[in-house]
């Protein structure tokens, strides 16, 4: 069915005239719509959950806006935990938008950390306005290699690219926790492994009059120029049709396997920069401190946005602001620190069993499929 | 003490590891085999794995038997594979990306219940000694086996059994290979699913309560190292074949045991990149076995991942 779509979508003339205009009208109503409707299910589900073990909903939710929103001080820190989570959302969004599950991009986001952390150790003598760059592109390709392979090995040998991304995440940990006690290893470092820390010009600083790194914004960039590219190149648009049909697109002549190659190397370029930020900005070293599941948590924005870039932007905030209340929850609710998992895992199941009502919800609501809402 | 065996020591610690650490890649691939047989792939059984650590331990912990904790750890992976199968029956519900979402919430649920349960000490399943006819204590401690073991092998005999001579077999397999087809000879296909991805769950809730009742033998949050999703990738490399899973399930537990045998001969150089052997071996059969144009050989057709 999606093959169709995909494929009509090209010839607007027929389509958009007769029922196309409502069709898209429509369309866009429940994309904004069941996402919200999922979101709030979700929440509401995992209200039902905390009620059964005993727990106030309203008072977790309470503590949830005061600490992740509700003051700047909380909002800061929410924004600071979104910037590894914008990036390591696309890696999931890009491959998306071909069709693609890759869901390994914890592996490029411990290698582009360990990359920068490595050329940075190298070279303490650099000037920032070099440095920073030349550490962002090694985390660049570092990250790009490790899941643009992933795509190769879909591309020419047809393996899965869900479970191989995975495999490969922790490969890539296993290499980093390797370099990180053997070669690489900070003599310094005692108690816990790191390479030699990053001299103080190749840190990421605050922007101007705010708690928060630059990588933030570096976060919200990338989302917005790949959304543009997206929706608005005729690179993207390919993209779009070979995801939704790969043997049409290359009827058609698109370079399939170009794309494919280009979006898993953007992809993992995305989650290894989110590393070298991650590195420069906050640990200012690479060590297992950055395995702290922001590859993973990444899949779930990227499905919470429907694969949109831009829609990565909003659900970026909302669930590091959750990340974010983590902390203030567990102490005052006396909770364990997995129930920020527990919330994500309903409000990751929630989104996709909403995905059954795409094409459903508006009738079912008694409105016109003809997109106006009275 | 110990018998000095100089460099033999490396190939029987590989041998015994490979018998302990083999039980859990057979169960979650067997089970992993039924789901698939019927045309769903449940990425999912990552998570019942760990929730099956955590209600095995604990259940054994609370009533005192460890094979009670690995009844209550099989029923819960059973209520995982309802879910998983359940919600991947409604229309354009993905089962890739629905089993990616349980496995997320498999682990938080395992990890925010099993938090009280990692300081006490649950009574752990007995051990089968294969090797007390040898004098050389490292024989025995490689040939102690456990029962779940042998029961795994006897389900894989029974499984390719059930496969090829019997009519459950049958419908499981035309289910999975052409839903037309079955439901032209009026079977049902979603209760078929949803039963296979249950039996799966089931599976995969049981190798937890090896990894937290037997070996490693404790409940804490690394108990599992992606063991749940090896087992699906070793499905495909073992052809959908119950007895192939068996002997991939040895192979792969070898490699998860050469890291600790080389450390236990004091070879300690390297123990992360011995650490993503099974990994790298993983990787390499899929590389070798998957192909770039035609749908694997012995595939259920109707199965998302090989089309």
């Amino acid at each position: 069915m999606s093959e169709t779509q995909a494929f009509v979508r090209p010839t607007p003339i027929g389509a958009a005239l007769s029922k196309g205009a409502g069709e898209s009208a429509r369309r866009r109503l429940e994309a904004v719509l069941i996402p919200i409707l999922a979101l709030l299910a979700g929440l509401f589900a995992f209200g039902l959950f905390l009620l059964a073990i005993g727990k106030s909903p309203v008072e977790f939710y309470q503590l949830v806006y005061r600490g992740g929103f509700g003051t700047w001080f909380s909002l800061q820190n929410t924004m600071q935990r979104a910037a590894p989570l914008l990036l390591t959302a696309l890696c999931v969004a890009l491959p998306a938008q071909l069709g693609l599950v890759v869901i390994g991009g914890e592996g490029a986001f411990v290698l582009g950390g360990l990359a920068a952390a490595a050329i940075g150790a190298a070279m303490p003598d650099a000037p920032g306005l070099i440095g920073m760059p030349v550490m962002a592109l090694a985390g660049l390709c570092a990250g790009g290699v490790w899941i643009g392979a992933v795509g190769a090995l879909r591309h020419y040998r047809g393996v899965n690219e869900t479970i191989a991304s995975l495999l490969m995440a922790y490969i890539a940990i296993a290499f980093m926790q390797h370099v990180v006690e053997g070669p690489l290893r900070d003599p310094a470092s005692l108690n816990k492994p790191s390479t030699t820390p990053l001299a103080d010009q190749l840190r990421i600083g605050e922007i101007p009059g705010m708690d928060v790194h630059w990588g933030f914004v570096v976060g919200i960039l990338a989302c917005l120029v790949a959304g543009f590219v997206l929706s608005r190149t005729t690179f993207g648009f390919s993209a779009r049709i070979a995801g939704g049909n790969a043997r049409a697109a290359a009827v058609q002549g698109l370079p399939v396997g170009r794309l494919i190659l280009t979006f898993t190397f953007a992809a993992g370029a995305a989650a290894g920069l989110a590393g070298m930020i991650e590195v420069a900005a906050i640990h200012g070293t690479a060590n297992a401190s950055l395995i702290a599941g922001y590859g993973y948590t990444g899949i779930l924005i990227a499905f919470l946005a429907r694969q949109n870039p831009i829609a990565i932007i909003p659900m970026a905030l909302i669930i590091g602001g959750i990340g974010a209340a983590g902390g203030l929850v567990q102490r005052r609710m006396d909770l364990p620190d997995a129930t920020v998992l527990v919330l994500q895992g309903i409000l990751f199941v929630a989104i996709l069993v909403s995905e059954t009502l795409s094409g459903r919800l508006l009738p079912a609501l008694g409105l016109k499929t003809t997109g106006e809402a009275k | 003490m110990n018998a000095d065996l100089g460099l033999w020591a490396v190939p029987l610690a590989v041998l015994g590891g490979m018998l302990r650490v083999s039980t859990p890649f057979l169960f979650v691939s067997l089970g992993e085999c039924v789901t698939e047989k019927s045309g769903r792939i449940n990425l999912g059984l990552e998570g019942t794995l760990v929730f099956g650590a955590m209600a095995g331990y604990g259940g054994a912990y609370l009533t005192g038997s460890p094979w009670l904790g690995v009844l209550a750890a099989g029923l819960f992976g059973v209520l995982f594979g309802l879910l998983h199968g359940f919600l991947c029956s409604l229309p354009k519900v993905n089962d890739i990306a629905v089993g990616i979402a349980l496995m997320l919430l498999g682990t938080g649920l395992a990890f925010f219940f099993g938090k009280p349960l990692i300081q006490p000490a649950a009574p752990m399943l007995p051990a089968i000694p294969l090797g007390a006819w040898s004098d050389v204590p490292q024989v025995r401690a490689a040939l102690e086996v456990s029962p779940l073991f042998v029961i795994g092998l006897l389900i894989a005999i029974a499984l390719l059994f059930v496969f090829k001579r019997t009519k459950i077999g049958l419908v499981l397999r035309m289910v999975g290979d052409s839903a037309d087809a079955a439901r032209a000879m009026g079977y049902p296909i979603l209760p078929v699913r949803i039963g296979a991805t249950a039996f799966g769950g089931f599976m995969a809730g049981v190798a937890g309560a090896y990894l937290s009742l037997y070996y490693p033998g404790s409940w804490n949050e690394a108990i599992s190292s992606g063991q749940g999703l090896i087992a699906v990738a070793l499905v495909i490399f073992a052809r959908w074949n119950p007895l192939a899973c068996f002997g991939a399930a040895l192979l792969f537990g070898g490699a998860g045991a050469l890291g600790p045998a080389l450390q236990s001969v004091g070879v300690t150089e390297g123990y992360y990149l011995f650490y993503a052997a099974p990994y790298v071996l993983t990787l390499l059969i899929l590389f070798f076995t998957s192909s770039r144009t035609k749908a694997l050989e012995g595939a259920p057709r109707e199965l998302s991942i090989t089309k």
